[in-house]
């Protein structure tokens, strides 16, 4: 029976996902005064999606095709490792957390390569400004969670997060409170959100991860709005186990942390109804941020006895 | 020849010889003046080849003819503000500038050629690569093709090939006036019907000997700068948009609905299609209306106000404007730029000033800038107070009396030059008339066609990124510039 709270997290996490773009676009419809979408919109979105017959251009191969399904298929392994409120989840091991940043790497690697297939100049200048900015939050994620690791003494991500209760953010508050941060800023540059891309946007100039989809469509399309609220709930997530209070009732943990995931979306579309996108040169100073705020918290952590 | 903005002239007497019409442009250009119109019309067998040149801050204008054969001379190479002129004459009569330095077609409408055909700016090097975009947009938007010369996010130079829109709306004026004539000017460019219209109703107003009563005047007034007002609001919400700031983008928007709405209130037209007509205004205002027009316009204004001071007071917006597309005031000069475009990076003119005419005989404004996006976007928002200032004074004191005055036969062999100042900046309208007293010939000049220049400039070392937040700060007219 051990197994069943681990399957229904998996699932709740598989169903809840695409709830989060509808919370922030709600938000924003908020305070741009108007009423917005339906809550639920990407699962009217994605049942569309699926029910069509994708076009192909005579000039894309393979390539262009096992894009998306590789690129859902890294993120549905890596949500299987991630943690759910703090429980731990069937995939964890030790130094899971290297493999999950080499699972968002290869969704990554698939998207592009799709992009690049196509041959098209948009999609090009899209996979040139998306690995342009992996360079730098790849670097500020890694360091951030090797601080964690270094804070909690653990080295598979349930186990960190599992550690992570208030004693220890009474004792590290500063550093976790930077890695927070640091979270937040590299979820928004990953997730193609204000200010670091614009979600929004049909003008493909400026777009960085909506022009590698531009050639996609029908299911393949599906894959790429799935895949991309999957990811936003993996940076999410790690939000919400990092700032969960333990409660030590299972149900109440499971509420409790679904709505800090709301939250955070809620937060996100904060950010995007107050602020404009940056000129996109600076937005790898907004990453070199986000790098120091992790190094600095694994400086900081460095300083301090290790626990145990 | 000196002549009178908006009153007819003996078109006869601007003819000159040849030699001394290319002695007398070059030297009126170099002394400062600007080329509002230069085209060629058909001349008996020849064509005649007639410009008009504007000195703006007198508020003169002059205008010369003469008769060409065989290929002429191109002032070109010593005023780039003429290069789409003669491209135009080249392409409309077969003339040939002698000495143009790219005689590339602008709209396509030879026999035999095909929009976006045409020989294009290559780029050579490592790692250089173009971009190409258009003519089929993503956005609702007319079409166009622009061809970024580029390394990686480095913008080298932007080209821009136009020419579907065409419509040969001009050729529809020729044997006219008729029933029609002022609905083709209203959808010159369909953003501009005011504006266009004005200019049309102007020209034909000079060429018949009428003056529209006091009241037909600030009417037209009065719409001219609804139209202004609810385009410029769109633009600031629109450039809010093309920076993701969503407060500005989503207000703006019903603010425009909110302006456009005025204009319908008044003549049944949200664009005030049908309001103008020679002679006059087709609809009054009565006390009720105007009472109503008042209570709206201050309701409206304090939105816009509050929807505004966000862009500038939100750093993230800012830094994106500032710096963003300049467009140097020698380069606005030096190829004759019109409109908020150039009162942004600090050229003076503004027709409702220089050539101010009706109800704008006392207006002053003068605004200046820096030339980049903020400038633009900042001179609109002045723009914005400024129209509102001018409709509150003519709805608190609008003059008595007729709407129209009966416009009758136009006078023959003449011809009127009919300047507006539209939002977008000056339309110049010049009708000719033959020896029947109709139209022999009719030249459009909207701003666009001027302006488009401008945008691949400001764009020159640009990033490629900001490409939509500098179209947006010029907001330009395809049709009106295809004609």
């Amino acid at each position: 029976m051990e197994i069943v709270k681990p399957i229904s997290q998996y699932l709740a996490v598989m169903i809840l996902s695409p709830l989060l773009p509808g919370v922030i676009n709600r938000v924003k419809a908020f305070f741009a005064g108007r009423q917005g979408p339906p809550l639920l919109q990407l699962y009217y979105d994605l049942y569309k999606l699926f029910n069509k017959t994708p076009v192909y251009s005579r000039t894309t191969t393979w390539v262009f095709r096992a894009g998306p399904v590789a690129g859902v298929a890294a993120l549905v392994t890596a949500l299987a490792v991630l943690p759910f409120a703090g429980r731990p989840s069937f995939l964890a091991f030790d130094g899971d957390f290297i493999f999950i940043i080499y699972l968002l790497g290869l969704a990554r690697f698939a998207t592009v390569l799709a992009a690049l297939d196509t041959g098209s100049a948009f999609e090009g200048m899209g996979s040139s400004r998306e690995m342009q900015f992996a360079v730098f939050s790849e670097p500020a994620f890694f360091l951030g969670l090797a601080a964690l690791a270094r804070i909690t003494g653990h080295t598979s991500l349930p186990g960190m997060f599992a550690a992570l209760t208030g004693d220890t953010w009474r004792a590290a508050a500063p550093v976790l409170a930077l890695l927070t941060v640091s979270f937040f800023i590299v979820l928004l540059a990953e997730n193609s959100r204000v200010p670091a891309d614009d979600p929004n946007t049909h003008l493909e100039l400026t777009m960085i991860h909506e022009a590698m989809a531009l050639d996609h469509s029908g299911p393949d399309l599906g894959y790429i709005l799935y895949g991309a609220s999957l990811k936003l709930w993996l940076f999410g997530s790690l939000i919400g186990s990092m700032l969960l209070p333990h409660s030590g009732s299972w149900a109440c943990d499971c509420g409790l942390f679904v709505l800090l995931m709301l939250c955070v979306a809620v937060g996100v579309g904060l950010v995007e109804s107050v602020m404009a996108r940056l000129r996109l040169i600076n937005v790898p100073y907004m990453l070199i941020t986000a790098f120091a705020f992790s190094a600095l918290a694994l400086i900081f952590q460095m300083g301090r006895p290790v626990k145990g | 020849m000196k002549i009178n903005h908006l009153s007819s002239f003996d078109f006869g007497a601007s003819d000159m010889d040849s030699g001394i019409f290319f002695e007398t442009a070059a030297s009126r250009l170099s002394a400062g003046g600007r080329a509002v119109a230069y085209f060629a019309l058909p001349d008996g067998a020849s064509s005649r080849l007639v410009m008009c040149v504007a000195f703006d801050r007198e508020g003169r204008l002059e205008v010369y003819s003469t008769l060409v054969r065989r290929p002429f001379r191109s002032l070109t190479p010593s005023f780039p503000q003429l290069h789409l002129f003669e491209r135009e004459i080249y392409e409309q009569s077969g003339l040939k500038p002698e000495g143009h330095p790219w005689l590339k077609p602008i709209r396509f409408n030879t026999p035999g050629s095909v929009p976006g055909v045409a020989d294009y700016f290559k780029v050579h090097g490592v790692q250089v690569h173009e971009v190409a975009v258009g003519p089929v947009h993503a956005g609702v938007i007319e079409p166009g093709h622009f061809r970024f010369q580029c390394h990686g996010e480095h913008v080298f130079h932007l080209e821009i090939m136009l020419g579907y829109q065409h419509r040969g709306v001009e050729k529809r004026f020729i044997g006219g006036p008729d029933g029609r004539s002022i609905h083709y000017a209203e959808t010159l460019a369909g953003d501009t019907s005011i504006g266009h219209g004005w200019a049309y109703c102007g020209a034909i107003e000079a060429l018949a000997g009428v003056n529209p009563p006091a009241r037909a005047q600030v009417l037209r007034g009065l719409m001219l700068e609804l139209e202004r007002m609810a385009n410029h609001t769109g633009d600031l919400g629109a450039l809010a948009g093309d920076v993701a700031f969503l407060p500005t983008a989503s207000f703006c928007g019903r603010l425009r609905g909110d302006l456009l709405n005025m204009s319908a209130l008044v003549c049944g037209n949200r664009f005030g299609r049908n309001m103008l007509k020679p002679g006059g205004v087709n609809f009054d205002l009565d006390q009720e209306l105007v009472k109503e027009l008042k209570l709206r316009l201050e309701n409206t204004l304090r939105d816009a106000e509050n929807a505004v001071a966000l862009l500038w007071e939100t750093g993230s917006v800012i830094e994106r404007f500032e710096g963003t597309g300049v467009l140097v005031k020698e380069a606005a000069e030096g190829l004759g730029i019109v409109g908020p475009a150039a009162r942004a990076s600090g050229v003076g003119l503004d027709t409702r000033r220089n050539f101010s005419c009706g109800p704008y005989e006392d207006f002053t404004m003068s605004v200046s800038g820096s030339g980049d996006v903020y400038s633009r976007a900042y001179v609109r928002w002045l723009e914005i107070q400024k129209s509102a200032e001018l409709v509150r004074g003519w709805l608190d004191a609008l003059p008595e009396g007729r709407i129209e005055a009966e416009c009758g036969e136009l006078k023959p062999d003449s011809a009127a030059v009919s300047l507006v100042e539209g939002w977008r900046g000056q339309i110049c309208h010049f009708a000719v008339t033959g020896r029947d007293g109709k139209l022999r010939h009719y030249k459009v000049v909207d701003p666009s066609f001027h302006n488009w220049q401008a945008l691949a400039m400001a764009l020159r070392n640009g990033e490629i990124s900001d490409f939509p937040v500098c179209n947006k700060s010029f907001n330009l007219s395809y049709c009106g510039r295809d004609l």
